[in-house]
């Protein structure tokens, strides 16, 4: 079941359907799409007594703003009660005993949670392989990955399973697999969404964000989600504007910025060649369209692998066996209790990259590594600051290609980090960005278009989105 | 001594003060100790996944106290960090501490030396920073680890290498201890860890410039144990350079049942603690206001109350010192001060005496705080105030101290109701001396034959009669009168 939300709220009005069958619904489709492996875990009694508790809601009009949507999340945000593996070994039996503050947002707003979804093994991947409990299969072509790290939820939303998904991104993992699966992917401002509940992989670049069907639905669910939380003191205290009002349809008077540095040669024609189809579109809209430039996007990826596995080296220190999680077995002292629960618990790829993090803040290695990251940081996020001076908003491809064979990247770690290539910065830069379905290429697999904008200004890419929605592309 | 005499020690103290905020640096979690293991606790200070730490602002304001009583500069803008290590009492795998931009810098406290005069202390930094939890090890079972104290707050106060011998060094941290303790930030108890104290030590020739190699000596968990171990470690390395031998930079823990400081592994000392800034918080902004609004909460220090005393009410430095020893003890002293009638050198002695003697002796034997003291400063006042005008003799007060104690009752009340007021009526006095000179014609005549010591027994059979209440000094005079009449 492929829904809006929109349609979703007509169908209960109508009598045509209830929250529950709704959530009944999503739950066959989870089912008969198991072969995927989007979900690690279902909650498919718990979702239906909470569809129940709400269709009487409905009834008696006490009902939130989000009765009706059935939400899978990533497993990598805190739901009480449940398990929060992180696609990993490590927390494989972990049980969550507080709720992320976006999820007291969704259950205090009426949404249904339905499960939790197949990511990379702490969010560290492209390609949702590196998760300890499988591979999540792309349903247009099963020996494909969905991207990642958020490709559970990604396929979740793509496969019916559920009206939206919640995600994280914190180098392009809700705006990639939104690309490789045809959704819609967004990343909120960094400091918009609180991260208390959110496991952290990179603390300054971690955002959580919504996968949908359309544009209107992903401003559904940051308006929800989003705001202030005295509980993450990185959240920002930004009023949070009635964002589905921002979807007027309309892109007059909007200034579209090209950044020249992301069409370069590595981009794959076709994939070029559906940017611009939507491009044309904004144009025959009435938007204005001028190439602007940020210099320093060859620097993107370095530095973000530098600081992101900095941060994340030392987040995942509390990953030692001695109070919960993975503990090996047979240890003789407490070095070998660390050393082997931490080499049998995480998997190859977080091995890696806590080994980077640590060499970047080692002792004469700091300043000639994290300390010129921090540099670059700045001169990225100033490279956007310029830019906006002129343009609304920044049209780029999500990723320099589309959906790849299983397999093909898992063993070449940079050919697998240049996929986030423009999805990176605007974690570094911390402004937002969403991806939306652009066209498919001759295999029919689909293109992502994304949308960058400026600080905690969400509403105008929504409305940049929504608008090329509805151009039929 | 004599073969120390061409060396001179450079002493830097490192000193850590846990702060009294009620609930932990970055969580709502008590910080009461003594509660059972574990149980101060929250996903926060636990370090579970998906967490995060939100400041506790209390423990900006202390810490700003502490930079201004300390003469520091206090930074607008500071920054936490991670201090990475592993650990089983350190539930996150990292310590959130200030490395780069700490909030507090280049300060000084004046210490007293042993002459009496008064040397400058140059304080580097001060920094905020969370406690790790502790780790039982001396069980038979495994090791034990209670995280109550995970995230309780600290200051670090780290000095500069000014201090030149181990009384310094101790001078230094009971001035440490007495500003804590007098901005109530800390309750200064080195016994229980809420001060901490870690040192650097080295030694060069008296005249040299350059700086020795430094040990860092840890665990110095007594006031008792500060000199002791300096002492042996500056004996330690001066040895070893008289050898012909060489200091090694290590650190090393002093064991005082044994009296000896011994070498960590290396492997333990050899952290490199890949310190970055913490992302999860944001920089501590402190604006000017708020550093000139703390400003006027500070109280006076315990040196300038010193001289004032001196100064104002005339009090020898005896005095002064006991009373300024701690904040409580001087603001009880001057609030019974403030409420004498007749405020003037000789009323303020009787308040400090009866402040140190008979004030402190009571807190002592009850093991009470001052501030739970049951006499309030304004009772004792009005007791002293009874004795300057006359209407009680000292010996009575002795009395009437203990029953305010007892009862609590405003000294007036208790002295009409017991009827302890002094006789200074010269014409009953005179019939009582009159009655007791009668009654004791062969010790009168012993007093004129020039044996004067049975006078003392005159007072008593007249005090007798008067039921202890008649003015001594009248008593006397009248007495003297009739004798030598």
């Amino acid at each position: 079941m492929t829904k809006t939300f929109g349609r979703i709220k007509a169908d209960l009005r109508s009598g045509a359907a209830s929250c529950e069958s709704i959530t009944m619904e999503y739950l066959g489709s989870a089912e008969s799409g198991r072969r995927y492996n989007a979900f690690l875990s279902l909650f498919a009694e718990k979702a239906v007594a909470r569809a129940r508790e709400i269709d009487r809601k409905l009834k008696a009009g006490t009902a939130g703003p989000l009765a009706g949507m059935v939400v899978a999340v990533k497993d990598v945000i805190s739901l009480k009660g449940e398990r929060v593996t992180c696609g990993s070994k490590i927390l494989e039996d972990f049980v969550a005993p507080y709720d992320a503050t976006v999820i007291e947002r969704l259950i205090a707003a009426d949404a249904v949670i339905i499960g939790k979804t197949n990511m990379d093994e702490f969010a560290m991947g492209s390609s949702t392989e590196n998760s300890a409990f499988g591979r999540t299969k792309l349903p247009q072509d099963e020996d494909r990955v969905p991207g990642g790290s958020s490709g559970g939820s990604a396929v979740a939303v793509k496969a019916g399973m559920c009206t939206t998904a919640l995600g994280t991104d914190t180098g392009g993992s809700i705006r990639q697999p939104a690309s490789f699966t045809g959704v819609v992917g967004l990343k909120p401002t960094y400091g918009r969404v609180s991260r208390y509940g959110l496991v952290a992989f990179a603390s300054s670049f971690d955002q959580i964000g919504p996968f949908a069907l359309t544009a209107r639905d992903a401003a559904t669910v940051l308006r929800v989600i989003a705001g202030r939380d005295e509980r993450d003191a990185t959240s920002a205290d930004v009023p949070v504007p009635d964002y589905e009002k921002a979807l007027t349809g309309d892109v007059r008077g909007v200034t579209i910025g090209i950044p020249k540095e992301y069409y370069g040669e590595a981009l794959d024609p076709a994939i070029r060649a559906g940017v611009e189809k939507g491009i044309e579109a904004l144009k025959a809209g009435g938007a204005k369209v001028r190439e602007v430039s940020l210099p320093h996007t060859d620097y993107t990826i370095a530095a973000y692998y530098i600081l992101a596995t900095a941060e994340a080296s030392s987040n995942l220190a509390r990953y030692d066996g001695a109070r919960y999680g993975y503990r090996a077995k047979d240890v003789r002292d407490l070095t070998e209790m660390y050393t082997r629960s931490r080499s049998e618990g995480f998997g190859a790829e977080v091995k890696r990259r806590i080994m980077l993090g640590t060499y970047v803040l080692s002792a004469g290695y700091y300043d000639a590594y994290y300390r010129k990251g921090q540099k670059v940081r700045r001169l990225i996020q100033n490279d956007f600051l310029e830019a906006f001076k002129s343009v609304d908003c920044l049209v780029t491809p999500t990723s320099p290609s589309t959906a790849f064979k299983a397999g093909e990247k898992i063993d070449d770690p940079l050919q697998m980090y240049l996929s986030d290539i423009y999805t990176t910065s605007a974690n570094l830069a911390g402004i937002p960005g969403i991806s939306i379905p652009c066209g498919a290429d001759k295999q029919g697999l689909p293109i992502g278009l994304q949308i960058l904008g400026k600080h905690f200004d969400e509403a105008t890419i929504l409305r940049v989105a929504d608008f090329l929605e509805t151009c039929n592309m | 001594m004599s073969q120390h005499r061409p060396y001179e020690p450079v002493i830097g103290l490192e000193v850590h003060a846990q702060l009294l905020t009620r609930s932990k640096a970055f969580c709502s979690c008590s910080t009461e100790f003594g509660n059972d293991p574990n149980s101060n606790v929250c996903p926060v200070c636990l370090g579970l996944p998906g967490v995060l730490p939100v400041l506790n602002a209390r423990v900006v304001e202390f810490v700003i106290r502490m930079g201004l009583a300390t003469h520091c500069t206090i930074a607008r803008k500071s920054v936490f960090a991670r201090k990475n290590y592993f650990y089983p009492d350190l539930p996150k795998g990292y310590q959130i501490s200030q490395y780069e931009d700490p909030i507090c810098t280049d300060g000084f406290v004046e210490i007293e030396l042993e002459d009496g005069s008064k040397k400058n202390i140059g304080i580097t930094r001060i920094h905020m920073e969370e406690d790790a939890g502790k780790s039982i090890h001396d069980l038979d079972v495994d090791t034990l680890v209670d995280v109550n104290r995970c995230g309780v707050p600290l200051i670090e106060i780290v000095s500069k290498p000014d201090l030149r011998s181990p009384h310094e060094a101790y001078q230094y941290l009971s001035a440490m201890k007495q500003i804590v303790t007098y901005l109530g930030i800390c309750d200064g108890n080195m016994e229980e860890g809420s001060l901490r104290c870690d040192a650097n030590v080295s030694v060069r020739p008296v005249g040299s410039v350059t700086l020795g190699t430094k040990t860092e000596l840890k665990n110095l968990n007594s006031f008792r144990f500060v000199e002791k171990a300096l002492q042996y470690e500056i004996n330690r390395q001066i040895a070893l350079l008289e050898s012909g031998g060489q200091v090694v930079q290590e650190t090393l823990l002093w064991n005082p049942d044994q009296g000896v400081a011994i070498p960590m592994r290396s492997k333990e000392e050899a952290h490199d603690y890949r310190y970055f800034p913490e992302p999860d918080l944001v920089p501590v902004l402190v604006p000017e206001e708020q550093i000139e609004s703390v400003r006027k909460t500070l109280p006076e220090f315990p040196m300038a109350r010193r001289d004032r005393y001196i100064a104002e009410y005339s009090l020898p430095k005896y005095d002064a010192d006991i009373l300024t020893e701690s904040r409580d003890l001087a603001e009880y002293f001057e609030a019974t001060v403030r409420a004498l009638k007749r405020r003037n050198p000789e009323t303020a002695k009787m308040a400090s005496n009866w402040t140190m003697t008979d004030v402190l002796r009571v807190v002592r034997e009850r093991h009470i705080e001052i501030r739970d003291f049951p006499i309030q400063p304004e009772r004792l006042a009005g007791m002293i105030d009874l004795i300057a005008d006359g209407t009680i003799s000292s010996k009575i007060a002795k009395d009437l101290f203990e029953e305010m104690l007892a009862s609590g009752d405003h000294p007036g009340i208790i002295v009409k109701a017991k009827g302890l007021v002094q006789v200074s009526d010269e014409g009953a006095i005179e019939r009582a001396v009159a009655e007791v000179l009668e009654k004791n014609p062969e010790q009168v005549l012993k007093y004129k034959s020039g044996k004067h010591q049975v006078f003392g027994y005159f007072v008593g059979e007249t005090m007798k009669i008067m039921k202890g209440k008649a003015n001594p000094k009248l008593v006397n005079d009248i007495l003297k009168k009739k004798l030598e009449s």
